[in-house]
């Protein structure tokens, strides 16, 4: 539906109604200068991009939404039938991963805002105090989040290995009969992850809060020192106060990381029990023998839902703050 | 970034205060703490296998080499996997760049109605997880048909269709920030090229473009390191080992070597290298990159 609308409506917005006032002024002058050509190229300008995403993103999103009420085996179109909510009713009563999936992304969440998110607001804090070798220790930090999730991965393989790695050859838990097996055991895997998870996220936060740091204006500071606050209570009640526009984007980020969460799960054990998510269910299906067009997209059509609970009342805010602008 | 006064520097050397001492300890506790899952990998990845497996992996090195990362570069022709990666990621760095300006350049010069809801759409596409988005867009790679263009005669399993999905998905990210960007620009400058005759074209070609050189170069970097790390669309839309980027081809290296970790260490580590070297090089950029996004919010 959308491949046709979409290229269609830049043009449209490039030749306005005659009667049709812009809100500003200067653009209007713009308008008025544009050549029949210049009009062409804007359209093709806008309208080649959007066309591509939203053909790639858009219309297989919403194809996400219409295949879940569906049974398709994926040869031809005419082989799709129409099944209602057969695919979710199976989901939520019959799939004994679909819970635990959804469950370890929700753990995800609570652990990556509760402990890398504080700490990296703390290293931030700390490194925004114009100390010495400020650089080093944002580098050493920052490290883990340019390397990509399947290195990371890797890496803590190295940690993690019931034999060979570095936990349990420390702990004397690598011979037979006093395995820890921290990528196996269902009920310490997850944890395992989510270390490996923090590690990386603590380095994100840490940049995204220096950044913010930044943007605060150094005479509060001053001013409440000369009040007489302390570090704690400057931070509390000057500080913090102001990084609420970094806050909502950690935020954010932070939901936005729960619900991608793939790679270090996938290379560490391929989400075997105990570190079921709702992404790895879906690629699953897709990688795996038994491909269920329907079924997958039905928990794609899950996680959809929850993204856009997310994304569209962030995006709403922060359209409206610019518009103010 | 910085923006001291010329009295400031005096200001910036306080005296030596033991809080400052425990600052700085803790804070070289916490980076080693940090940086040891790295140094442990590079100590296992210098080590023999032979000598590992006879004294565990915690014990004195008798010999350190670098035996193990030609090893692993050779016998798994890394070379080749590194080509492939560059086959995806410089097309696609370059096209997500150019097709975002350009969409950033109409949203942000011309104030049409659409052009809010067009920079929603295009953000709002880039925040969705991609599995949201994979089982169709699997489908539909498979459905189309490039007889003579790729080498699999179809979307499915070619560097052309992770060079699409790569523009697709990263340009909404692009057009959200350089279209904060370009509106940053004074209005003056492309209206008046506008009275003179120039074309729009040349209005985003000559004017604006070369002005935002740094949120360019900024996101260049990010794009880059962000398409180098790509596991995901890879892993499903290619189904060729042969034909895999580097960081998703080390899942299969891994498989083959699992009995040596030692040689999965160094591998992991050779992926990592390039990152590591566009991050020393071009740190400020990354980080600007990074922040300018999330900045505005």
């Amino acid at each position: 539906m959308s491949i046709d609308t979409s290229p269609k409506s830049p043009e449209a917005a490039a030749v306005p109604p005659p009667g049709h006032a812009p809100v500003k002024r200067v653009p209007q002058g713009h308008k008025r200068l544009l050549t029949r050509r210049d009009r062409i190229t804007l359209a093709f300008m806008a309208g080649v991009p959007t066309v591509l995403h939203v053909a790639l993103v858009w219309v297989t999103a919403i194809a996400s939404i219409f295949l879940a009420f569906t049974s398709w085996d994926g040869i031809g179109f005419d082989s799709i039938k129409w099944v209602g909510l057969d695919n979710f009713k199976q989901l939520f009563t019959d799939n004994p991963q679909f819970w635990p999936a959804l469950q370890h992304n929700i753990i995800w969440f609570v652990v990556l805002i509760l402990i890398p998110t504080p700490l990296g607001l703390f290293l931030a804090v700390q490194l925004d105090k114009k100390i010495r070798f400020s650089r080093v220790y944002q580098t050493a930090f920052f490290l883990p989040v340019v390397m990509s999730l399947a290195v990371t991965g890797f890496v803590w393989q190295l940690i993690y290995n019931p034999d060979t790695g570095l936990i349990n050859s420390l702990i004397g838990a690598n011979k037979p009969g006093h395995y820890i097996d921290w990528i196996g055991n269902p009920h310490l895997n997850l944890w395992a992850v989510l270390i490996a998870a923090s590690w990386r996220h603590t380095g994100y936060m840490m940049i995204l809060y220096l950044a913010g740091l930044k943007g605060v204006d150094p005479s509060l500071r001053e001013a409440s020192a000369l009040d007489g606050a302390n570090e704690w209570q400057t931070f509390k009640n000057v500080i913090f106060p102001t990084l609420r526009p970094t806050n909502t984007v950690v935020l954010v980020v932070t939901i936005i990381e729960a619900l991608r969460a793939f790679d270090l799960v996938f290379v560490f054990n391929k989400g075997a029990q105990g570190t079921e998510l709702l992404s790895i269910l879906i690629t699953n299906n897709i990688i795996g023998e038994s491909s269920r067009i329907g079924y997958g997209s039905a928990i794609a059509v899950v996680l959809l839902v929850i993204s856009l609970a997310v994304i569209i009342p962030y995006l709403i805010a922060t359209f409206r703050k610019e518009r103010q602008a | 970034m910085s923006t001291l006064s010329a009295t400031a520097p005096d200001k910036q050397r306080t005296p030596i205060r033991p809080a400052r001492i425990l600052l700085h300890t803790f804070l070289v506790v916490t980076a080693l703490a940090w940086l040891a899952p790295l140094l442990w990998a590079v100590f296992a990845a210098l080590r023999p296998y032979s000598e590992t497996s006879n004294k565990g992996y915690v014990s004195w090195p008798d010999k350190l080499n670098f035996d193990n990362f030609t090893n692993a570069f050779q016998q798994s022709d890394m070379l080749h996997y590194f080509g492939n990666t560059l086959i995806i990621a410089v097309p696609a760095v370059l096209l997500t760049l150019l097709l975002s300006s350009m969409v950033a350049f109409y949203v942000s010069r011309f104030d049409f109605r659409l052009n809010i809801a067009l920079l929603l759409v295009f953000t709002a596409g880039n925040l969705l997880p991609q599995q949201v988005i994979i089982t169709p867009l699997y489908r539909m790679y498979l459905l189309i048909d490039l007889p003579g263009i790729t080498a699999s005669g179809k979307l499915y399993d070619s560097a052309l269709g992770l060079v699409l999905i790569h523009v697709a998905f990263q340009s909404g990210f692009c057009a959200f920030v350089l279209s904060n960007y370009m509106r940053m620009l004074p209005h003056e400058l492309t209206e008046a090229a506008l009275v003179d005759g120039a074309s729009v074209w040349r209005m985003y070609w000559q004017i604006v473009l070369p002005l935002c050189r740094p949120a360019m170069a900024a996101l260049a970097t990010l794009l880059s390191i962000w398409i180098y790390n790509d596991f995901f669309w890879a892993i499903v839309l290619i189904s060729t080992g042969e034909n895999m980027p580097i960081t998703s081809a080390l899942n299969n290296l891994s498989g083959q070597y699992f009995t040596d970790p030692n040689l999965v260490a160094a591998g992991a580590l050779l992926t990592a290298i390039p990152t590591l070297i566009v991050y020393f090089v071009l740190q400020r950029q990354f980080v600007s990159g990074l922040t300018l996004g999330a900045n505005k919010g």
